[in-house]
């Protein structure tokens, strides 16, 4: 039983700020997902996203502010049209569009945070490997 | 992707220094830290990798600033916290030793790891993978230069209760322009309303309307009063801030604050504002005599005139003739360089609570209701009596943590409470010699003078039952109750039931953010916790600045605080704004977008997302290109970019996909070591 390899994309302000949260409040999530911290889920292009699934990623995390918290106002407006044609890429290509996930955690939702990363971590458990689906 | 485009090797080779923080026992206590520095020795372009008790302490730093000078480090991680706490501090370490600060680059195994996972094994491998990532990504990161820009001296103050007035007159009196805007006709806030403060029994008006007088006079200060802001533009040290001034029909220049037009106006209106539904003002009004400024409004809603189209006795009877039916809301546009938010805080509705049947008994009262039914200037001259204006209760009871402590309204305590109904108490005893009954959780009168309070006003005769009441109800079962209000709670001390009938009582509703704080907060940039007050940039150590920069808050509006508190974080935040000014200058982000010009076809994607209109098109090269000064660095130009020729400083593809590598890699090597082992 293979552990899954997760990476989760955290805009810098509310999501990241969220997880720092979730440690300062002591609350326990699996340790399979790990941040990479960019300063606005805008940042995150597709590509990015496609280019960690080949690196080996069982599942790929994009959290950013809620709509209307956007550090930059309306930077995650880009993520929430651009995620979902990703999704649709994804199934096209034989990849489970589950295994992308997209949510907005702001900087006050420690708990949200870290039920996020327990529901996404067993779903993903769930699936095969994802180098396996690709071979 | 391009992350195999450029190789840093070419250019110099990387030289990291690797630091494991213990922080005590935060992540030593988790993660084998001894075990994290040795193995990250062997990360690619490593060349020291140590491990210390507190990396930030100044033992720490100097550690790294020695390594830098000795072993000719060009690039240093440092294993340890949340960013947000000391990527500040290790960026002036490395700048100390002449290494620029953006070749640095910190791994979070505190918040991340140590404090979120239970199996030390896996919160070491986590550890690893996260460090692994980080010495990964600074191999790529390049030396970048923060711009500076000039700082407008000017200030923004949203809100003219206690905390806004202390912060508006110390930065006006240090040489500053103010601009004040208040929402109210007067400024003032909550302070204004009250009767007298506890623990000294100082009159509130008297310590407070000083003070509003200055603002009103002081040549520093313009005065925007039932006025709102509606647009913020800019960033800190430049920010364009628009306000809508809202007619008042009184022309400022002329009036003269006689008040005559309200003593001829022939509407009356219940004032539900400043005398909290107890009392009257006219449809031409000012809150209360004192009002700073002194000039009145016209309430439009009330107006006969602008209900009928007659009337018009204010305009009759106005000394200089300064009424003016036609004024328009007039719109201005000011700069500042830095804001302060006092925006203060909203009374928990009592009727929420609707055991206490406030609203449905009429002599129950709340917190507000009492402190201008006490107040000499109120609607009834200071006189303590029932709702029908003229009976003195013989039995008074004050119900603390109404809304408050309370999983069904607001779980926070209000602090304010307790010694409020202890001041209430004493009032009440003084006015009215009625018997006087405080129903408490637990007594908070923590800082300085409070407790004193509390022993007073134990030693008045005040009685205090423990114990969460149940219900006041008006359904007597007793002769002795008939007609009077039945409070039913259990006394927790004496462990039994008690039923104690009063005449009056006072409920200490809570106190609540805004209710408006949410859009406030999305206004100015900032956040709110999940009660919707608003969050400060650190609760300790930061408590006025935000995650904005140039946003600073102050008092109530950042969460329950008493008039002491309140001023102190107004001197405080603009204790910070003055610093801020003081510089002239202020070095704004570095990581900006920046456009290859060879590569860019022109299509003009980046500039239909970018939320600051920071990129513009060259139409004679057909190129597209950022301006920097407007570019706050959130990349979304670069998520859209299609032929990848749209780049941000310091979060670029290859530093973004060499760290996701590195944890990636990692990950994949104890997966293969595990699988090792299981064969």
């Amino acid at each position: 039983m293979t552990e899954p390899k997760i990476i989760g994309f955290l805009c810098n302000w509310c999501s990241y700020r969220g997880a720092d949260g979730a440690g300062m409040a002591r609350l326990k999530y699996p340790p399979n997902m790990k941040i990479v911290r960019v300063p606005c889920s805008g940042r995150i292009s597709p590509e990015l996203v496609l280019r960690t699934f080949r690196e080996g990623a069982d599942g790929v995390m994009v959290l950013g502010c809620h709509i209307g918290d956007c550090h930059y106002s309306t930077g995650n407006h880009r993520t929430a049209k651009r995620m979902p044609v990703l999704k649709k890429l994804l199934e096209y290509s034989g990849i489970d569009p589950e295994r992308l996930y997209i949510n907005w955690v702001s900087a006050a939702e420690g708990e949200k945070f870290a039920g996020v990363i327990r529901d996404f971590t067993e779903k993903i458990r769930a699936l095969p490997p994802f180098m396996e689906t690709m071979k | 992707m391009s992350d195999k485009r450029s190789s840093p090797m070419e250019k110099q080779q990387a030289r990291v220094g690797v630091y494991v923080c213990h922080c005590g026992s935060n992540i030593a206590g988790v993660v084998d830290v001894v075990d994290v520095a040795k193995w990250a020795a062997n990360l690619p372009n490593v060349v020291v990798s140590r491990e210390y008790k507190f990396m930030c302490s100044s033992l720490g730093q100097e550690l790294i600033e020695k390594d830098i000078k000795e072993l000719g480090l060009n690039r240093v991680v440092v294993a340890s916290c949340s960013p947000q706490l000391h990527e500040p501090t290790f960026r002036n370490a490395c700048n100390r030793a002449g290494l620029n600060p953006y070749l640095f680059e910190m791994a979070n195994i505190r918040e991340q790891v140590a404090w979120v996972t239970t199996d030390k094994l896996e919160a070491t491998k986590k550890a690893k993978a996260l460090t692994a990532a980080a010495v990964s990504r600074v191999a790529h990161q390049e030396p970048l230069e923060a711009l500076l820009v000039p700082i407008d001296s000017n200030v923004l103050v949203v809100g003219g209760g206690i905390a806004g007035i202390q912060a508006a007159l110390e930065i006006a009196d240090s040489g500053s322009h103010v601009y004040l805007v208040e929402r109210e006709p007067s400024i003032g806030g909550h302070m204004a309303q009250f009767d007298k403060t506890f623990p000294t029994l100082d009159c509130s008006a008297c310590i407070l309307t000083p003070k509003m007088v200055n603002v009103g006079h002081h040549k520093n200060i313009t005065l925007l009063t039932w006025s709102e802001v509606e647009a913020v533009d800019g960033y800190v040290g430049n920010f364009t801030v628009t306000i809508r001034k809202r007619a008042r029909y009184v022309d400022e220049a002329t009036c003269t604050g006689c008040g005559v037009c309200q003593e001829k106006c022939p509407k009356k209106v219940i004032d539900d504002v400043f005398e909290a539904g107890l009392g009257y003002r006219k449809a031409i009004y000012t809150p209360f005599p004192q009002a700073v400024p002194n000039y009145p409004v016209i309430d439009r809603e009330n107006c006969t005139y602008f209900i009928k189209g007659t009337c018009k006795a204010c305009e009759k009877f106005c000394p200089p003739g300064s009424i003016r039916f036609d004024q328009k809301d007039e719109i201005l546009s000011v700069k500042v360089g830095n804001i302060i938010l006092a925006t203060g805080y909203d009374l928990f509705d009592a009727r929420q609570v609707s055991n206490y049947g406030y609203g449905r008994l009429p002599n129950v009262f709340t917190s507000l209701e009492f402190e201008r039914l006490t107040n000499a200037a109120g609607p009834t001259s200071g006189k303590v009596v029932l709702r029908d204006g003229k009976t003195q209760p013989k039995a008074v009871g004050i119900i603390h943590c109404v809304g408050s402590r309370d999983k069904n309204f607001n779980n926070y305590c209000s602090v304010i409470c307790c010694m409020q109904g202890l001041k209430f108490a004493h009032l009440v005893h003084e006015k009215t010699g009625a018997d006087v009954y405080n129903f408490y959780i637990d007594m908070r009168t923590a800082y300085k003078a409070y407790d004193e309070f509390y022993q007073r006003v134990l030693e008045e005769g005040t009685l205090f039952v423990r114990g969460k009441v149940a219900e006041v109800t008006d359904a007597a079962r007793y002769e002795s109750e008939k007609g009077r209000l039945i409070i039913q709670v259990e006394d927790t001390l004496a462990g039994k039931q008690r039923r104690i009938a009063v005449d009056m009582v006072i409920l200490s509703a809570g106190l609540q953010a805004r209710a408006d704080s949410k859009e406030v907060a999305q206004k100015f940039g900032i956040s709110c916790s999940a009660d919707q007050w608003f969050i400060e940039k650190h609760p300790k150590l930061d408590p006025v600045a935000t995650m904005t920069d140039g946003v600073f808050i102050a008092g109530a509006c950042q969460g329950p605080k008493d008039i002491p508190a309140s001023v102190a974080q107004g001197a405080a935040a603009a204790a910070r704004v003055m610093s801020i000014i003081s510089q002239k200058e202020i070095e704004i982000e570095a990581a900006t977008a920046i456009v290859d010009e060879k590569d860019c076809v022109g299509c003009q994607q980046c500039i239909q997302v970018c939320p600051y209109q920071a990129i513009s098109y060259i139409a004679d090269i057909k190129k597209a290109r950022v301006n920097e000064a407007l570019c706050k660095g959130c990349g979304t130009c670069v998520g859209a970019c299609l032929p990848k020729c749209i780049g941000l400083k310091h979060f670029t593809d290859t530093q973004l996909v060499a760290e996701m590598i590195g944890a990636m890699q990692t990950m994949k090597d104890f997966e293969a070591i595990s699988a090792e082992v299981t064969a």
